[in-house]
């Protein structure tokens, strides 16, 4: 038997029961659709941040104090006081591989302005800080060596600290602000970097250089962590490696004792937080490949009756001249189309979906041709694979039999 | 007679086994179709016609003895084999129509050959119509099978069993749910195959719808009891004019 007319004969059995061709494809196309709608929020959840920990720059190697254990006691990792200022002055002049590095100072504080007060945060670093971290100025300019060293009380406020503080036509700059009592002028405006995935508001701050902070703000010695930008994202590894080799060195460190700081790449953050979207990504996965198994086993269901239904047809097929292998195809054809063309509608179902809960939830999706080739797949194993055995029972049926059946 | 010889059997036995019973259907039949001829199986429910029809037809293969269709011995071939004989060379027309729910006449017509390889799209589309003229269906080709009335249903279901230019053309009790006028329009029909030299085994249980074939074989308990010609028989055509006439009487 030729396949185009096989492909006929199912096509027309299909189209004689419109309504249970479509009742079956339902299962079907919800499954698909779940599978696609879930992988789409799934991966756009983990990509998006991705792109957030990337935002901050993917070359980006931290340098953090490490806990300290004295005595059997843990301390936190803000107490310790092991990175100071002469660390990254041996890290500039020794390493090789090192593009940009800043020492960081971070802490949070009221900032005043006339009537106006807001609470917000106050990062600090030299004049390399805004490159590692990509802050860029919007208007104004950022603070220069000289100002480093002479720790003015000069700083550039990031946009949500404008919308709090400022009235709509003031322009910030030139204008002095207080931060927990210390006068700052402003020399700058940030860049709008909106929210990241962990909704943080990454405007929500001001900038000043970091001597400013540790000597007039702080009034400490050591430094919160430094910051450093490897040449390349490949040679991040190899940067942490030489970063550990000369702090031990600077630090005097014996090979008994462990690192008193702790290296942090932009790929740990990452890894760790894409295991943990891809364990929301599996699961919910699996929750919407079981409603694809439910729609196959609608499948089944349906084309079991409808070999029953169907037995004098079969009969009628066989006696004029169907073999056995032509009933087992046109029946295993049938579920599979219906399978396929429920696949395929429940793709641009599930496409659609994942575009509403995107317009509606604001949830950032991301729909991979990984997904669609999947779901499409399996939804054609199931079809396959539910439709045999019914299949395989019209087959075997008698014709003598089939055609007398009531 | 030197006609050429479309089915012989020869001592034909077939047994089935209904619980510990052995049922004995047929129990020693000969019989010789030649080309052309319109013969009508008899009898009784339970006297072996309808056992004797599927093996005839090649749906079932007998317990002993050998049926030659069309000079080739039935009983050694194999289950897709016995397909391809139905396909090619055999067409059958069953009591009840058997036609595709929702399907048109043509498309009913072309489903034999469907299961054919070697019939090409146009060859098929070709031939479904002509079987269809040939019915006097002409006009009816898109109707569906559930538009139609008994006569036509069963008229596009002799079409399709004519399709592949059978070799024999087995009838089940072809007008068993047909009124009396359709039925003779059913056997005229028929007559005018048969009349183009077409063979026809016809198995019925009314001797009123004997009487318009050529050879009568009646069956009792698996033998036959009787096998004639006859001499004169019936014109489908005469029969529906006379009552046609009958009924115009009665109705004035």
């Amino acid at each position: 038997m030729r396949l185009i007319n096989l492909f006929k004969i199912a096509i027309a059995a299909i189209r004689r029961n419109k309504m249970r061709s479509f009742l079956t494809m339902l299962g079907i196309v919800i499954g698909v659709a779940a599978v696609i709608a879930m992988l789409a929020i799934g991966q756009g959840s983990n990509q998006s941040i991705r792109e957030t920990i990337s935002s901050m720059g993917t070359n980006l190697i931290n340098v953090m104090p490490a806990s300290q254990n004295r005595g059997g006691v843990q301390k936190g990792r803000s107490s310790s006081q092991t990175l100071d200022v002469a660390d990254v002055t041996y890290l500039k002049n020794n390493s090789t591989l090192i593009s940009a590095i800043s020492p960081e100072l971070d802490g949070s504080g009221q900032i005043v302005y006339g009537s106006n007060n807001w609470p917000t945060s106050i990062y600090s670093g030299n004049e390399e800080y805004s490159f590692i971290k990509k802050y860029e100025v919007e208007s104004g300019r950022t603070y220069t060596t000289k100002e480093i060293k002479n720790a003015a009380k000069v700083c550039l406020v990031g946009q949500t600290v404008i919308e709090n503080i400022f009235t709509d036509d003031v322009d910030p700059i030139g204008k002095t602000i207080r931060f927990n009592n210390i006068p700052f002028k402003i020399i700058g405006t940030l860049k709008e970097k909106g929210d990241n995935t962990f909704g943080q508001d990454q405007d929500d701050m001001i900038l000043a250089p970091y001597t400013t902070v540790m000597k007039r703000l702080f009034r400490q010695t050591h430094l919160r962590a430094i910051v450093i930008s490897a040449k390349s994202e490949e040679q991040i590894t190899e940067t942490s490696a030489e970063i550990t080799k000369l702090l031990r060195m600077s630090h005097k460190l014996k090979d008994s004792e462990d690192d008193d700081f702790e290296i942090r790449t932009q790929e740990e953050l990452i890894s760790n937080f894409g295991s943990i979207s891809e364990m929301m990504l599996v699961l919910l996965g699996s929750i919407a490949a079981i409603s694809l198994v439910v729609g196959g086993i609608g499948i089944m269901n349906i084309m079991y009756v409808s070999v029953t239904e169907r037995t004098r047809e079969i009969g009628l097929r066989m006696s004029i001249g169907g073999k056995g292998r032509d009933i087992l195809r046109q029946f295993l054809l049938e579920a599979t189309l219906l399978s396929v063309l429920g696949g395929i509608i429940g793709v641009v179902f599930g496409i659609v979906t994942s575009n509403v809960v995107a317009n509606l939830l604001a949830w950032p999706i991301l729909i991979t041709t990984d997904s669609i080739v999947l779901s499409f797949l399996f939804c054609t194993f199931i079809g396959v694979f539910f439709g045999w055995y019914p299949a395989k029972k019209a087959s075997a049926l008698n014709p003598i039999e089939a055609l007398r059946h009531e | 007679m030197n006609k050429q010889t479309i089915i012989e059997i020869n001592n034909l036995h077939k047994y089935y086994q209904v619980g510990d019973e052995t049922v004995k259907a047929l129990r020693g039949v000969d019989l010789s179709i030649s080309k052309g001829e319109f013969v009508a199986v008899m009898g009784t429910s339970g006297s072996g016609k309808s056992t004797l029809l599927n093996i005839l037809g090649c749906l079932d293969l007998p317990t002993k003895g050998d049926y030659f269709l069309d000079g080739e011995n039935v009983k050694t071939l194999n289950r897709n084999q016995l397909a391809e004989i139905r396909n090619k060379k055999l067409g059958f027309v069953f009591q009840s129509y058997n036609l595709l729910p929702r399907t048109s006449a043509l498309e009913n017509v072309e489903l034999p050959l469907l299961y054919n390889p070697l019939v090409s799209n146009s060859e098929r589309r070709e031939k479904a119509e002509q079987a269809l003229i040939a019915v006097g269906l002409k006009d009816r080709m898109k109707h569906l099978s559930n538009q139609m009335s008994g006569g036509q249903q069963q008229r596009v279901a002799i079409a399709r069993s004519i399709v592949n230019n059978p070799v024999v053309i087995f009838a089940d009790e072809a007008t068993g749910n047909l009124d009396t006028r359709t039925s003779f329009e059913i056997m005229a029909l028929f007559q005018e195959l048969n009349d183009k030299g077409m063979t026809i085994c016809f198995v019925t249980h009314e001797p009123d719808i004997a009487k318009f074939t050529k050879r009568n074989v009646v069956f009792r308990d698996g033998f036959i009891i009787k096998d004639e010609l006859i001499e004169n028989r019936n014109n489908a055509n005469h029969a529906l004019a006379q009552l046609k006439e009958e009924t115009y009487s009665f109705d004035n």
